[in-house]
């Protein structure tokens, strides 16, 4: 990972130099900058993520967490810099990229088994009808439904996978949906805050089956989240998004106080507790240069 | 219509009851035409139940009873004007601008809804304009199986069909948007243009429908059946087929009713239609009463 950069870049940088080989390095940002409705979200922003690390992305609510996930997915276009996505552009990489978007959770009415979703997550952007009975006759559905069968157990799903999802707990949600953003064996799991509106037991539940599709599965995850603590001791990295920038590194070196003084040029410490949380005092929780004519709620 | 014609004698003889009913060359038509609408009826009304856009299927129903009657009034075949209002409201409500959080579809069903109770106003219009006041308001709006034409089966039919195969090729990426609309975009599912399509497609339906329900009563087809399979049955493919089987069910029985009686064919379908829901809903409700029950007994 890249040492500290200070939020500044000049967009010359989009023009970039040769970019190592693409297979250790499944996800690049340099020097990106994003800009929504006329006000720059962050920029200068450098990251390498190394293929099979667990890379988590922190920081306040506001400051662009989710806009950086997707950068890289292609959905949100860059101002100045470059991300490079398993080796191409972000956007041209499909089915290699698993996404789980923030805050999703189904109506308490959809009458649609979590099964049914897992599966949309395998085929549901090919034209036509599945066939019922179709795997008598077709490889591919056979592969299908065993890959299916695989995700379902790798989530520990199986008990609850047959009803309807609108029906089942959040932390039950969460898992049918990691399964289907890994479903298709992607390279790159990109999670935006999945553990975000889960009970602690839940937190650390997933957080551990998401460390373990990472070293089993030999997956990349980069995932979004409000709080470090539950997934601190299967990080490889972090990327700590604050003011209009990021920085990135090792959690020990990135979650300092001198580092995170720095970051947003106010004093704030680390606190490490006994049981070896860690706690951030004196962050600014909206950004600081929050412009718009939106007045966020007292948090 | 005679009273004489519309209320046949019944008697314990089925076989005999269904000669009789099949001996008019007009009823041999309005089971023909009544079955292909409830086809294509359960078909798209299955989706539109699922993506919540009954408010919009009715609109499109309700159109198309201005769109006929001033067919009439100028002298061309209804059919042609129930189609073209119907599936010119398609696009328009397709039109309305719909921004992802909730305030774009308070937006649409506010546009939607200025839309239907203008387009009534024009109907009843339309209607006392031509003259014919009571009674092609009453077939227009509670509808009528009385002389359906040969070619009006065969226009019901080509459309009926160009509607399934187009919704066919559609199918399983409309699922996923409507399922899993953030996933869908992020792999890539064009949401905008397969909401677009389904529209124009619901549209059409509403068209087929109003010609056998009446304008006001397409819910009985296009609502209840699917309504009622959901509660049913959480499988996609389950559900799909006996929405198919409770539409044919609730027309056929509808039809039969409304020739042994003298009271309108779309009191019956609908009739017919709301027993099917308020079954599903007590089947449904008792399942999950002996489920719970079960769950909490041997503890
Ligand atoms: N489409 C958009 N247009 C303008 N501003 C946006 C848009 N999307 C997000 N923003 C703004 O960008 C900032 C960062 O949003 P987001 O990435 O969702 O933050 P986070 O995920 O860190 O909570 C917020 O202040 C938000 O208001
Ligand atoms: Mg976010």
């Amino acid at each position: 990972m890249t040492a500290p950069e200070p939020p500044e870049a000049s967009p010359d940088t989009a023009s970039g130099g040769p970019l190592e080989a693409p297979a250790d390095y499944p996800l690049r940002f340099e020097g990106a900058a994003v800009v929504l409705g006329g006000r720059t979200i962050w920029s200068g922003v450098n990251l390498d993520v190394r293929a099979g690390e667990f890379v988590a992305v922190l920081g306040p609510n506001g400051v662009g967490k989710s806009t950086l996930v997707k950068a890289a997915l292609g959905v949100v276009p860059l101002s100045a810099g470059r991300v490079e996505v398993l080796g191409g552009e972000p956007g041209a990489a499909g089915r290699a990229i698993g996404y789980l978007p923030q805050r999703r959770s189904f109506d308490g009415g959809l009458r649609i088994r979590g099964i049914d979703v897992v599966r949309l997550g395998l085929d549901g952007d090919r034209w036509g009808v599945p066939l019922p009975g179709a795997s008598k006759f077709f490889s591919r559905r056979r592969h299908d439904d065993e890959r299916l069968d695989e995700v379902i157990e790798l989530v520990g799903a199986r008990s609850y996978c047959e009803r309807p999802i609108g029906q089942v707990s959040g932390g039950e949600q969460q898992r049918l949906l990691i399964a289907q953003a890994l479903v298709r064996r992607p390279k790159l799991l990109l999670l935006d805050e999945p553990l975000d509106s889960l009970d602690l037991p839940n937190q650390s539940s997933v957080a551990a089956l998401i460390s373990r599709i990472c070293r089993e599965e030999g997956v990349t995850v980069v995932m979004v989240a409000h709080d470090v603590n539950p997934i601190l001791t299967y990080l490889d990295g972090v990327v700590y998004v604050a003011k209009g920038g990021a920085v990135s590194g090792r959690p020990t070196e990135v979650i300092t106080s001198t580092t995170l003084s720095r970051l947003y040029d106010t004093p704030i410490e680390v606190l490490t507790t006994s049981d070896g949380r860690l706690v951030v005092v004196g962050q600014p929780e909206a950004p600081a240069h929050h412009s718009d004519r939106h007045t966020g709620l007292p948090r | 219509m005679t009273a004489a014609q519309s209320a046949p004698g019944l008697s314990w003889n089925v076989s005999a009851d269904l000669s009789q009913l099949f001996s008019y060359h007009f009823m041999v038509n309005a089971f023909a035409a009544g079955t292909i609408v409830a086809i294509v009826a359960g078909a798209v009304g299955w989706f539109m139940v699922l993506r919540r856009q009954s408010f919009a299927g009715h609109t499109l129903a309700v159109v198309s009873f201005p769109g006929a009657a001033g067919a009439i009034w100028l002298g061309i075949s209804a059919t042609a004007g129930y189609f073209a209002a119907s599936i010119a409201a398609a696009v328009v409500i397709a039109m309305v601008p719909r921004s992802g959080a909730g305030r774009g579809y308070s937006q649409e069903s506010a546009v939607i809804g200025t839309v239907q109770v203008f387009a009534l106003a024009c109907g009843v219009l339309f209607v006392s304009l031509y003259g014919g006041f009571l009674d092609s308001l009453t077939g227009l709006l509670f509808g009528t199986f009385l002389g359906i034409s040969n070619s009006q089966v065969l226009i019901l039919g080509v459309v009926g069909a160009g509607v399934l195969v187009a919704l066919a090729v559609i199918a399983r990426p409309l699922f996923f948007a409507t399922v899993d609309a953030d996933i869908a975009v992020a792999r890539g599912v064009p949401t905008k243009l397969l909401s677009v399509l389904f529209l124009l497609l619901l549209g059409c339906t509403a068209a087929e429908v109003s010609q056998i329900t009446g304008a006001l009563l397409v819910f009985a087809l296009l609502v209840m059946p699917p309504a009622a399979a959901q509660q049913l049955s959480a499988r996609p493919g389950t559900s799909f087929l006996v929405t198919i089987v409770f539409g044919l069910l609730v027309t056929w029985l509808g039809l039969g009713a409304a020739y042994f009686s003298v009271y309108p064919v779309g009191f019956f379908v609908t009739t017919f239609g709301f027993i099917a829901y308020v079954a599903a809903s007590a089947w449904r409700a008792i399942s999950k009463r002996r489920d719970s029950r079960l769950a909490l007994g041997p503890a």
